[in-house]
């Protein structure tokens, strides 16, 4: 795929993903649907329809694995949107399985790498499934058909023509007259009422149109409704429906149906674009919209017009300044002008920010449809079963931090299913329900987003955990005597401990929570742990909304300028040098009756010191995060301003402490400050003074 | 300069029809492509006409290519209109049906960018009303 431009490139990939994930959404609610004991043909349709489109873009653009794979996909496919394959739950597991080639697939396309992929298997459960294909004999021909409709029907529909006549439907012609400008409105409308009655199977344009701006279409229906019913429900002044009589019966005629092709590779993969049966009307209206008025925008361009709006921020605070100086310098006309301007100016530079921010944002959704097919695999391979409930999937938050949610999410609900769920026995035993629940709930706190994944398992070991973290050197004993409840179960996110001795396959709780944790704080957020023995875990991750831009509160410390994202902060109070108490070494005081300990940020970044510190009144900003607190006593407050944080230089990217850097109003660039992991840092106690020495440094 | 009207609901394939046509402009004419996503927005399209060329592909959702096809055929505007369908429909039943419908061409997808703009300047060049369908 080298000679391809990026642009196209990623176009490609970004296509080829969104059509995986629909296909794995429609295979998550065929799953369901055979569970409930009745399949929706339309679903097996749009599969086929993503399989298909996928294969063509495959062939276009040289991506010859996802093609092969395509290939073998939709044949199988086809045969069980035609009916030649019974769906059945083995069926599935295969098709499963393709989903998650095409994601192994397409990520060793996207690395231009050549690595074998291990897809054998799978063609040979897709080959074999598609050897169980079986021929249908066609009614069609018991119809008094328009030999022109016949020859418009693609073979999707056929099927669909041939099932609804196997099913006693009688068939009807609906002429209708369309106003061009509002087809797809009315055509919905019509879906809509048509859909109680039966299945609308194709739409054909007669070419006999009264004008330029009508057209009429032939709609071919198969409904258990007599005519009247039909012309009382759909009957309009532009509708003409006929009933379309059966033949005589006499020896079938094969004329207008050729005969299907068996080859593997020469099969007619004729396309049931349509005649979804089941599928709501507007769900359809909403699909034919989506096609014309969607574009795809690479974020990095979003960042860049984020940054833009940055620079203006910084320009509208010069019209504020240069407003001063002119009413300073008595112009007051003109200052008042141009503080009327400013106000404008600083107006549309929100809205304009929102808007910005609004494109950024996409539900949760898009990676808890990934996790339920995670969990669906793991549950199977470990023998166990759960039932994934899933509440705020349309919960917004910006695409690049669901982009770097993924990977966490699923360690967690892979630990959940290995660790937290008993096996059945067990449970049966406890009195709790056969099947494991495991809860995603996703919510909107403030300007923050919180993901809760709850399980219904054993909890966490709180005195397996403690001797773990001894044995492995972490804590001493006396230490852990010493530990709240919560800060034992915050152990497991120590590097290596694990409540297992053996790690198996699947996950093994430990390894990993400490990359989880790393994870999350990199999005700014923070994650907590409450488990129960014996009731369960819930984990909770807070996460701000968006990456692109942050209230933020700017303070001096020493001689420098540096912000705080507000996201973090919970008050700021003034500082009293009399109040400081030492607890176990660490400073703290007391804020309304609770210990908050305290960092010093001049010291503790080696800044120096402001020449008059001693006689200046300090403060103490008090950041909070989840439920953890911590002090900064800094030496002013500057107040509040909107800030795009900008990433750090290579060098400085991989001090921890530091958030990364931005414009302050007058040219100079500050830092901004990582509340998450300085309270991390500093609370946890361990090797902070190193640490930090590290980040001054 | 040819209008060509696109029809193809994959957004992908429809740039890529795009930029091939207009990569390599023939004599001093440069092309004009229309894109429809779908069979609907095609409809709406073709009064907007005339073109010169209409490539469309079959699988799209509620009017599909062959509906397309059969329906600029009847039309007294554009029967004349060369088509050309671009399909994975590899199977002889719908080359037979696209072309039996009045289609001027048949290129099964993927397709080269050279394979597309042989076929595209082949049939702008034809004078439809008495071509033989081809391929």
């Amino acid at each position: 795929m080298a000679e391809l431009s990026d642009k196209a490139r990623e176009e490609f990939f970004s296509e080829a993903q969104e059509i995986i994930e629909t296909l794995s959404r429609n295979l998550l609610s065929l799953d369901s649907s055979i569970k409930a004991g009745a399949t929706d043909p339309s679903l097996i349709n749009e599969a086929f329809r993503a399989v298909h489109t996928l294969k063509g873009l495959a062939g276009l653009f040289g991506a010859v694995r996802l093609g092969a794979l395509s290939h073998r996909l939709e044949d199988v496919l086809d045969d069980l949107r035609l009916g030649r394959i019974e769906l059945a739950q083995d069926v599935l597991d295969v098709l499963f399985g393709a989903v998650d080639a095409y994601t192994r697939i397409l990520q060793a396309e996207k690395a231009d790498s050549d690595e074998e992929l291990d897809v054998e298997q799978l063609f040979v459960d897709l080959e074999r499934i598609g050897a169980g294909a079986t021929e249908h004999q066609s009614p069609v021909a018991d119809y008094e058909l328009d030999s022109g409709l016949l020859a418009v029907l693609t073979e999707y529909e056929e099927h669909r023509l041939r099932a609804n006549i196997e099913l006693q439907m009688q068939l009807y012609r609906l002429r209708v007259q369309f106003d061009l400008s509002t087809i797809d409105k009315v055509l919905e409308e019509m879906k809509e009422r048509a859909k109680r009655h039966g299945e609308i199977i194709t739409y054909l344009p007669t070419g006999e149109a009264t004008s330029a701006d009508t057209i009429e279409l032939d709609l071919l229906m198969a409904s258990r409704d007599d005519l009247a019913t039909l012309i009382g429900s759909l009957g309009a002044d532009n509708v003409v429906i006929e009933e379309i009589p059966r033949r005589a019966r006499r020896s079938a005629n094969p004329g207008t149906l050729p005969p299907r092709h068996q080859t593997a590779i020469g099969r007619p993969d004729s396309l049931g674009m349509r005649g979804d049966p089941e599928r709501g009307g507007i769900d359809q209206a909403a699909s034919l919209r989506s096609l014309t008025q969607t574009v795809r925008v690479d974020i990095r361009k979003l960042d860049h017009l984020m940054n833009i709006v940055g620079e203006l921020a910084i320009v509208r605070s010069a019209f504020g300044r240069v407003a001063e100086k002119l009413r300073g310098e008595g112009q007051r006309k003109l200052a008042a002008e141009l503080q009327r301007l400013h106000r404008n100016f600083d107006r549309r530079l929100g809205e304009m920010q929102d808007g910005i921010l609004e494109v950024r944002m996409v539900p949760l959704g898009q990676v808890f449809d990934r996790l339920a097919r995670v969990v669906r695999q793991i549950s199977r391979d470990v023998g166990k079963e759960i039932r994934l409930v899933i509440t705020g999937a349309e919960t917004e938050i910006d695409k690049l931090i669901v982009e770097e949610l993924s990977d966490p999410l699923m360690h967690m609900i892979r630990n959940a299913i290995d660790h937290g769920i008993e096996i059945g026995q067990r449970r049966v035993e406890v009195g709790k329900p056969l099947a494991g629940t495991i809860a995603l709930n996703a919510f909107q706190k403030g300007n923050h987003v919180m993901i809760e994944v709850e399980d219904d398992g054993r909890g966490i070991d709180l005195t397996g955990l403690t001797e773990k973290a001894i044995s492995l050197g972490k804590l001493s004993r006396s230490e852990a005597q010493e530990l709240s409840r919560d800060e034992v179960l915050a152990l497991i996110f120590l590097p290596g401990l694990s409540t297992r001795d053996v790690a198996d396959d699947v996950s093994g709780r430990g390894v990993g929570m400490d990359i989880v944790k790393t994870n999350i704080s990199k999005l700014g957020g923070v994650i907590d742990v409450h488990s129960e023995a014996g009731i369960g875990t819930k984990m909770t991750i807070t996460l701000p909304i968006t990456l692109a831009i942050v209230s933020a509160l700017l303070i001096q410390a020493g001689k420098h300028t540096l912000a705080i994202p507000l996201s973090s902060v919970s008050e700021a109070i003034a500082f009293d040098e009399g109040a400081v108490r030492l607890v176990d070494g660490r400073e703290v005081i007391t804020l309304r009756g609770q210990t908050l300990p305290l960092c010093r940020l001049d010291r503790l970044m080696g800044l120096e010191a402001a020449p008059d510190v001693a006689s200046r009144r300090r403060f103490v900003v008090v950041a909070a995060l989840g439920q953890r607190r911590l002090g900064l006593v800094v030496d002013f407050l500057y107040g509040q301003e909107d800030i795009v944080i900008k990433p750090l230089g290579k060098s400085l990217g991989r001090v921890r402490g530091f958030a990364g850097a931005t414009e302050l109003g007058d040219q100079r660039v500050g830092l901004v400050l990582d509340a998450a992991g300085l309270i991390e840092e500093v609370l946890a106690g361990i090797d902070v003074p190193r640490t930090l020495e590290r980040a001054s440094g | 300069m040819p209008r060509i009207l696109v029809v193809e609901d994959s957004a992908s394939m429809r740039s890529f029809v795009r930029n091939a046509l207009e990569s390599e402009p023939r004599g001093s004419a440069l092309v004009d492509v229309v894109e429809a996503s779908s069979g609907f927005e095609a409809l709406r399209l073709l009064p907007r006409g005339p073109y010169d060329l209409v490539i469309t592909d079959i699988n799209m959702p509620d009017i599909n290519g062959l509906e397309l096809v059969s329906f600029i055929r009847k039309s007294d505007t554009h029967k004349g209109t060369p088509v050309l369908i671009i399909s994975t429909q590899s199977s002889e039943r719908d080359r037979t049906r696209g072309l039996a419908l009045g289609a001027n061409g048949y290129l099964i997808k993927p397709f080269s960018q050279r394979a597309l703009l042989d076929e595209a300047w082949r049939l702008l060049a034809t004078d439809v009303a008495h071509a033989k369908p081809h391929g």
